[in-house]
């Protein structure tokens, strides 16, 4: 298989679209969580209750067509590879849980991967919009109207003063997540994030940086999301959400601004430096590899590499995950062996980049 | 920020602890959390949860030994879910309930702790499932007009009264003929 024709595959619909400010936020998420009044939550179900709800989804929703999403199916993780587990979670679509539990859990997702519908995770049922750039109200709309489309088959489990009811107090209420993934280099560099985001706790949010195995948030990558679920509306959490966001993309894009200015070459260096690495090393770790593609992803936005399409980093930080890997070389792999694929699979799609321009 | 226990790696967990109304901020490093796993409860495999940390949060209450950690404590010993069984222990150790029923029976208990984790709030203020939504509509302007009858005769004015009354009527009548379309 072609690396191409593999991409074709590893990348979901949405990956390959730029939303709006995709210069600095790379994808919007919406989950909301949800039970079903007559079954216990799953901390205390039965394998019974659990198989029913999974019949439930099959026989009501799989290979069901829904208004502008399209048509669904339903992945039942007992029935996957553990490798195929991975590459779902590596590509967000399910969360690293619901592939551990798998007897009877499962995954109806949509055949663009916009959208995807966690069964018997740690709730009966989540309901999960990934769309790219800042599109958080989009993905709520959707994610609401998936939401009546369920009800229209299910009792949730709902309470008149404590709203949806989830096995988790803390997403009691609404039972919606909403977060923002934002690539935030030049907040990073000048190293405001660390005033940055106690203020942003204090408004009822939480940041968190997608960590490595050290401290640093790999790739200058951070996530936004709310933490009260409780007393607000969904509308009203978004909004939330939406002002900080937009009032951090001012500033990192006027900190990069700064940067340009104050220190232009030495921006520049690191950035070709990092192009460098990424383009010719022969082992890499996954560390590096996500230093490196945030950097040349800042050069892209700066104007500084030209040959480079955006899209590069969302795609490498996908591919170059250990499940990923393994699913390109078609067969396991110990980690060095990983960090060897890694560099020669970056340094094949970077020549791609140069020959297709 | 650098991480207040090694003061060597940035700081990536932060947290605000509250102890006898006094607060404190946190910041350690994900190194120092895993190592410091009395200061915040971790999960099995190592990685931070946030039912780790509630149920960290219940385990914490039941010690403070006030007042009503204490009834709290008591009640937990006596109090199960009679859906699920779950006792409230149970929660504690979990952070996660059994059944729907759970935030009715261990009403009492989850309210001050829905107020710490939701910023104060403990009640909804989002969306009604469609299917139950009419009559909980109909229900929460039924309480509306009771409490304002109730007000009208507190002042003797009984002919506003006798108007509410009347207009509660006409509500259960409807609900009345929601459930029979149902049924």
């Amino acid at each position: 298989m072609s690396l191409q024709d593999f991409m074709n595959n590893a990348m979901s619909a949405w990956m390959s679209q730029e939303g709006p400010d995709s210069d600095i936020v790379l994808s919007s998420r919406v989950r909301l969580a949800r039970n079903i009044e007559q079954f216990r939550f799953p901390t205390l179900a039965s394998e019974e209750e659990f198989q029913n709800i999974l019949t439930l989804f099959e026989e009501q929703f799989s290979n069901q067509t829904f208004p502008d999403i399209g048509s669904f199916v339903l992945l039942k993780m007992s029935e996957l590879e553990p490798v195929q587990k991975r590459v779902l979670v590596e590509k967000h679509l399910i969360s690293p849980s619901l592939a551990e539990d798998s007897a009877f859990s499962g995954c109806l997702l949509s055949v663009n991967e916009e959208v995807s519908i966690m069964v018997n995770e740690e709730d009966h049922i989540r309901i999960q919009c990934l769309f790219p750039g800042l599109q958080v109200k989009e993905a709520l709309e959707v994610a609401g109207r998936l939401d009546d489309w369920i009800e229209k088959e299910v009792d949730y489990a709902f309470d008149e003063n404590r709203g949806y009811l989830t096995s988790c107090p803390t997403n009691v209420g609404t039972g919606m997540r909403a977060s923002v993934m934002m690539h935030l280099p030049a907040l990073a560099l000048t190293k405001q994030m660390n005033r940055i985001v106690p203020a942003i706790n204090q408004l009822g949010l939480v940041v968190r940086g997608i960590y490595g195995e050290g401290s640093e948030a790999l790739g200058n990558l951070f996530q936004i999301s709310n933490q009260i679920t409780l007393g607000k509306s969904e509308e009203d959490i978004a909004e939330d959400l939406l002002s900080v966001v937009q009032q951090l993309i001012a500033q990192e894009r006027s900190a990069r601004e700064a940067v340009l200015q104050a220190s232009k070459i030495q921006l520049e260096d690191r950035i070709y430096r990092s192009y460098g690495i990424l383009s010719n090393s022969r082992i890499i770790e996954s560390k590096e590899t996500a230093r490196c593609l945030s950097d040349v992803r800042l050069g892209i936005d700066l104007g500084l590499i030209q040959n480079v399409s955006k899209n590069i980093l969302n795609e490498l930080m996908i591919l170059t995950q250990p499940g990923f890997l393994q699913q390109y070389s078609g067969t396991g792999l110990t980690p060095d062996e990983r960090d060897i694929r890694r560099a020669a699979l970056i340094r094949e799609r970077l020549k791609m980049e140069i020959d297709g321009g | 920020m650098i991480c207040q226990e090694c003061h060597e790696r940035p700081a990536t967990f932060h947290f605000t602890k509250v102890v006898n109304g006094e607060k404190a901020e946190v910041h350690i490093c994900e190194h120092c959390a895993k190592e410091n796993s009395n200061m915040m409860v971790f999960g099995s495999d190592g990685g931070f949860s946030i039912n780790s940390l509630l149920s960290g949060l219940l385990n914490f209450e039941t010690k403070l030994g006030k007042s009503d950690a204490s009834s709290m404590y008591r009640a937990e010993e006596v109090r199960q879910c009679p859906r699920c069984k779950m006792t409230f222990r149970e929660f504690g150790k979990a952070g996660r309930f059994g059944c729907p029923d759970c935030y009715r029976t261990f009403k009492s208990e989850i309210t001050p702790i829905l107020r710490k984790v939701h910023s104060g709030n403990t009640a909804h203020g989002g969306k009604i499932p469609k299917r139950i939504g009419g009559s909980i509509h109909l229900q929460k302007k039924m309480e509306e007009l009771k409490k304002q009858m109730q007000h009208h005769i507190s002042q003797e004015e009984f002919e506003k009264a006798a108007e509410l009354r009347d207009e509660i009527k006409a509500i259960v009548r409807e609900m009345n003929a929601d459930r029979g379309e149902e049924a």
